[in-house]
């Protein structure tokens, strides 16, 4: 395959940015979208230029650090995948591939297509985890009976990787499909009602002094979410955070 | 009130409330209006009597003008906010693979509506505040016989006017296909009970629009000086 | 330096309670003077920084990741072992040390694997009660599955996300302690030295990622959890990031490094596509408890499929060579990793293998959909023998035990393994060895800790399935958080700890050489160039099976290219800006001198043990054959090059365990 590659560069936090084309040539079906990343990075290194910066570890769809916004969409075109297990099959040759990174103002860019979700990790530190002391002197796993519904449900929830697609997706830039993913874990859970309250009322708060936008459910956060988060994961961080409103 | 506004979920919930209101008083309008298809007498009656009840004239009204405000300023600063939460645009957006229409253009079919609540206001409302509480007259009577129907009547002669309500209405129905079920999502109503809804909405953010065609063409195509 | 293991006295069970009670503490309001550094936020590293902050210490996290959630812990797909007994099948803390001690094949430390099995309990109550969503049965107790290698269903897990659950669940713990102020998180941040003071390690130099700026930390005591050197293979199923430079440093300033030769190769991974290939995906081994694994029994039925001429499923039965069942008849598909994987090399070697590099074979699940289906149609009433209606209803039970891992096989090689067979080829995984540590989990350099999959302690020469979640959280949880406050009691007048001594000034100074070197240098060719050249001698040379030529000549390969990387290696960009190619310089340059000294140490280990095979040290059908005289653990003491490194050995004592041949037949 050979395609036309439109690549949002950009030096650092400062400077302006731009989109630069890059053709490439020789790309086979069975590479991953950034296996062919890496193939024009080395050419661009052996050619003396700068390689293109892109956030990426695991390559197999569960770290979360991969993004990009491929061709308009967040972990391109395919379903329920991050970008690295997207593979060039999906696309045909000749195409023009449009690559930009992760956007919102509480996702700044640090450089070409990196960008900085510190901003989770912050909703995360006001209020995603419960107090227990890591003493080993917990109770025992099994005298607390959870329903498979409920185990179930509250796994679906806390699938979510923290790749912030659901942001970039949105025309809007909200967060509310991954803080409501970890409200929902903890809310779902009997460990997590004590302090239900006070979660999701920090949490939500964080969420909103980070800069991100406000939901106005177009549902857009999961059809490209990798994990597949549903929508009634924000529907029950309404109802948590109405409810701890009236109790707090 | 800028306490209770000041995290997105309240105002995501307060847009909803104001949206349900909304829903309701359109409910209640269209199921008023669609009498004067069957009955110029019941809807002569039910006209006069919202027209010059005091408790319709004086508190649901103010309420009514107060949700419309509220609803259409709110959905400004939303947008607003929202569009400040991306400060560079992408180069290649492809919106219509993951959302629907209505739901990236509530701004505009919310304008329209809006431009059409001028007009209508600019047909109906207006001329009514005139004649009630400017010139007093609250009989509601013209040459010997209530005014309403055949006030009704007159508006939809001018094809260009049910041109126009015709097209609002349209946007009307986008507005509601995204709106419907967007309000019970914002007030937290989406689990496994709540499927049976989105059929619900959808019908209704088609239905109630379509009678608002019917009713302003049927008008147009009956009407007898 | 004589090793001393610092193994405590007394009974085997009772170790681990005296030892506890009799370590010195250090107050609570001591602890608030004193700092720890822990670099690494995965299972280890995180649940140990949460841990430690919690009692109260001031602690410093790095994390290479844009945030700790991002280790590579994350990608453990199976479970977690723990002695909790649930299913009543006889499990105990002695038969969960037992199976992993004989799956070690006797190359671990009894004390520290019997202290692992007495505290794995406590790890799923601790989860439990973070909200860790272990999967349940439908009376809301927890559920349990059994994996390679045991007779018993002690494994918990979460879907096939068991690493993902746990490593958010320590995470949480460290958001906790972040959020109070007593973690002060550095995220893309790379350690590149650790600075010895007196003797003691006081600090680390690190590089801000984001801005390439060099910074000074100091502290009372450092804390390695840094992950296992795989990617020396450069093909492997870790993370890109994943490397060595935390525990070669250490090395480097006098920590010994153990077992680097004992590498886990995993024998479900998606076989290479071609030569672009940037890493390998892991398939979890819960695969092999319904998949059968075969290749053809004929070479002609080899060529045809190659060709694409022959479709796997149009094989007949008695065409097709069921390896395993035949080689080993009780434990078949299910024998450790090691052997399974051992296995298949031996096919593929004799030429048949299925794809077209020759490096695959079958993981087929047809009779697994035909038994489900029947049995479900039995269970529903319905046809048994009608086709139909059995695959389609064992199609069903298949996707929900595996279903995520089908689509994620499908995404990759565009296959449906619901239709074909999967085809999978071993791939590197898991490191055994790495920093030798005493009991107290403390390296060779005092007040330098190395925790979780960077330390060598618990496995041997091979580990089980499930083992890694439990090893990490065991020492971050339970054990380094006692054995840490022995060491700092005596820290408790200490002071703070400058960052302007000579010490850390000459540190900052040869990490910003090397940088300068890799910036300056005016060669031709990118750092992937080397790296894909060293994985290669790796795995050809120190691979699946190893010799004496092989070893010699991958020593002398490896040096030669390590001279000819600093030569000729091409880093673009600056030393002051995000400079991807920059920090994979520096990691490549550490695999390059790591590469040599396991390649010595494979040569020197002579026989067979676990993950790793001497063809030398065999028995007549093949199997590994360990060896008395080599009953110890290798500690190699860092000399200037990595041919000069000194061992040491620790004699392993089984005082509690009988030594017996491994056999799965």
């Amino acid at each position: 395959m050979n395609l036309t590659l439109k690549i949002w560069r950009q030096k650092n936090a400062k400077d302006k940015g731009q989109m630069v084309t890059y053709p490439i040539t020789g790309i086979e079906g069975d590479m991953s979208f950034l296996e062919m990343l890496d193939i024009l990075n080395n050419q661009l290194i052996t050619n003396g230029d700068d390689p293109v910066a892109f956030d990426h570890d695991c390559r197999e769809g569960i770290c979360g650090m991969c993004s990009l916004y491929i061709n308009g969409e967040a972990h391109g075109p395919d379903r329920l995948v991050t970008t690295c297990q997207l593979h060039m099959r999906k696309f045909k040759d000749g195409d023009t591939i449009y690559i930009e990174p992760f956007r919102a103002k509480a996702f700044p860019v640090i450089k070409d297509l990196v960008v900085d979700r510190s901003s989770f990790d912050r909703i995360q530190h006001s209020g995603g985890f419960i107090s227990v002391n890591t003493s080993g002197n917990t109770q025992d796993a099994n005298s607390i009976p959870i329903s498979k519904t409920a185990a179930d449900e509250a796994m679906d929830a806390a699938t979510c990787i923290g790749c912030g697609a659901c942001v970039a997706s949105c025309k809007n830039s909200s967060a509310m499909l991954f803080v409501s993913a970890k409200v929902s874990q903890y809310a779902l859970l009997p460990q997590g009602q004590v302090e239900a309250t006070d979660r999701v009322l920090n949490m939500v708060k964080q969420m909103d002094e980070e800069g991100f936008g406000n939901c106005t459910n177009t549902g857009a956060c999961e059809v490209e979410c990798p994990k597949g988060i549903s929508l009634e994961n924000i529907a029950r961080m309404n109802r948590e955070y109405l409810s701890a409103s009236l109790k707090g | 009130m800028s306490g209770i506004l000041n995290s997105s979920i309240a105002r995501k919930f307060a847009m909803a409330l104001s949206a349900f209101f909304l829903m309701f008083f359109l409910l209640q309008h269209f199921a008023i209006n669609v009498t004067s298809i069957f009955s110029a007498d019941v809807f002569n009656e039910l006209s006069h009597f919202m027209g010059t009840n005091p408790l319709v004239q004086y508190a649901l009204q103010p309420v009514l003008i107060f949700g419309v405000i509220f609803h259409f300023v709110m959905g400004f600063i939303l947008e607003i906010k929202n569009k400040n939460a991306r400060t560079v645009k992408y180069a290649k957006n492809n919106g219509a693979a993951n959302s629907s229409w209505m739901s990236r253009n509530m701004i505009w079919s919310g304008l329209v509506i809006l431009a059409f609540i001028g007009l209508h206001f600019y047909d109906f409302w207006f001329p009514e505040i005139n004649t009630k509480f400017i010139q007093g007259d609250w009989s509601g009577m013209h040459d010997g016989n209530f005014r309403y129907f055949h006030e009704l009547q007159e508006k939809f002669v001018n094809p260009v006017r049910v041109g126009l309500y015709v097209l609002s209405f349209i946007f009307l129905a986008l507005h509601l296909l995204h709106g419907f079920n967007s309000a019970f999502q914002s007030v937290g109503a989406n689990n496994k009970y709540t499927k049976g809804l989105k059929t619900f909405g959808k019908l209704y953010a088609i239905l109630i629009p379509l009678g608002f065609i019917v009713i302003a063409l049927f008008h147009h195509f009956n009407h007898n000086h | 330096m004589a090793l001393d293991s610092k193994i405590p006295e007394g009974p085997l069970k009772d170790k681990w309670t005296n030892h506890k009670n009799n370590i010195n503490l250090v107050n609570p309001a001591n602890k608030r003077n004193i700092d720890v550094i822990v670099v690494g936020t995965g299972l280890a590293g995180g649940s140990a920084a949460a841990t430690l902050a919690e009692l109260g210490y001031n602690v410093k996290a790095f994390c290479f990741q844009d945030s700790p959630r991002r280790a590579h812990s994350i990608a453990a797909q199976g479970g977690i072992n723990a002695a909790k007994n649930y299913q009543g099948d006889g499990d105990s803390t002695y038969r969960l040390f037992y199976d992993t001690v004989k799956g070690g094949d006797y190359r671990s430390r009894e004390a520290n694997v019997y202290r692992l099995a007495e505290v794995s309990a406590n790890i799923i109550d601790q989860c439990v009660a973070q909200g860790v969503p272990f999967a349940r049965d439908y009376g809301g107790l927890l559920d349990n599955r059994s994996f390679g290698g045991v007779l018993v269903s002690r494994t918990f897990y979460a879907k096939g996300q068991t690493g993902q659950q746990l490593l958010l669940g320590a995470y949480s713990a460290m958001n906790r302690q972040i959020g109070r102020g007593k973690i002060k998180m550095y995220n893309r941040h790379e350690m590149l030295d650790v600075v010895i003071v007196d003797g003691k390690a006081r600090g680390i130099i690190t590089r801000n990622l984001v801005n390439g700026e060099i910074e000074r930390h100091s502290a009372h005591a450092v804390v390695l959890g840094t992950g296992g050197y795989g990617n020396v293979f450069f093909l492997s199923t870790n993370a890109m990031g994943s490397n060595v430079t935390a525990g070669w440093k250490a090395h480097k300033k006098g920590a010994y490094f153990a077992n680097p030769c004992y590498t886990q190769i995993h024998p479900t991974c998606i076989p290479v596509s071609g030569d672009h290939q940037s890493k390998l995906t892991l398939m979890s081994e819960s695969l092999r408890n319904d998949g059968r694994i075969w290749v053809p029994k004929h070479q002609k039925d080899v060529e045809a499929i190659r060709n694409k001429t022959l479709k796997p499923t149009q094989l007949s039965e008695e065409d097709r060579d069921y390896y395993l069942e035949r080689r080993y008849p009780a434990f078949g598909n299910l024998v450790p990793r090691d052997v399974a994987s051992r296995a298949a090399k031996e096919r593929c070697d004799a030429g048949f293998g299925v794809n077209a590099t020759g490096e695959a074979v079958y993981l087929d699940f047809a009779s697994a959909i035909e038994r489900y289906g029947k049995e479900q149609a039995h269970i529903k009433g319905l046809n048994e023998n009608d086709d139909a209606v059995v695959k389609s209803l064992g199609k069903e039970v298949v996707k929900a035990k595996y279903g995520n891992l089908f689509q994620m096989y499908e995404k990759i090689v565009d296959e449906n393994p619901y239709e074909t067979p999967m085809m999978i080829y071993p791939a590197v995984h898991y490191t055994m060895g790495g920093v030798w540590v005493d009991y107290n989990l403390q390296t060779t350099v005092p007040g330098l800790f190395c925790i979780g999959e960077a330390n060598f302690s618990d496995h041997g020469a091979n580990r089980l399935g499930a083992s890694a979640l439990m090893q990490g959280l065991a020492d971050g949880y339970f054990v380094l958080p006692y054995t840490i406050g022995d060491y700092l009691s005596d820290d408790i007048r200490t002071g703070p700890i400058s960052t302007d001594s000579p010490e850390f000034e000459e540190a900052e100074k040869s990490v910003k050489e090397t940088i300068n070197h890799f910036i300056t240098n005016n060669g031709s060719k990118p750092v992937d160039y080397f790296h894909k050249k060293l994985g290669k001698i790796m795995w050809n040379k120190c691979g699946m099976s190893r010799n004496e030529k092989e070893l010699k000549e991958a020593i002398s390969e490896i040096a030669e290219l390590r001279a000819e990387f600093y030569k000729e290696v091409k880093v673009p960009g600056g030393a002051d800006e995000f400079n991807e190619e920059l920090a994979k310089a520096g990691r490549v340059a550490d695999f390059l001198e790591l590469g040599e000294l396991f390649a010595k140490d494979a040569l020197q280990r002579e026989e067979s043990a676990g993950g790793h095979f001497r063809e030398e040290h065999q028995t007549a059908e093949g199997e590994a054959k360990r060896r008395k005289e080599f009953q110890y653990a290798s500690a190699w003491e860092y000399k200037g090059e990595p041919k000069d490194a000194v061992l040491h050995k620790e004699e392993l004592v089984y005082e509690n365990i009988k030594v017996k041949e491994r056999s799965y037949k």
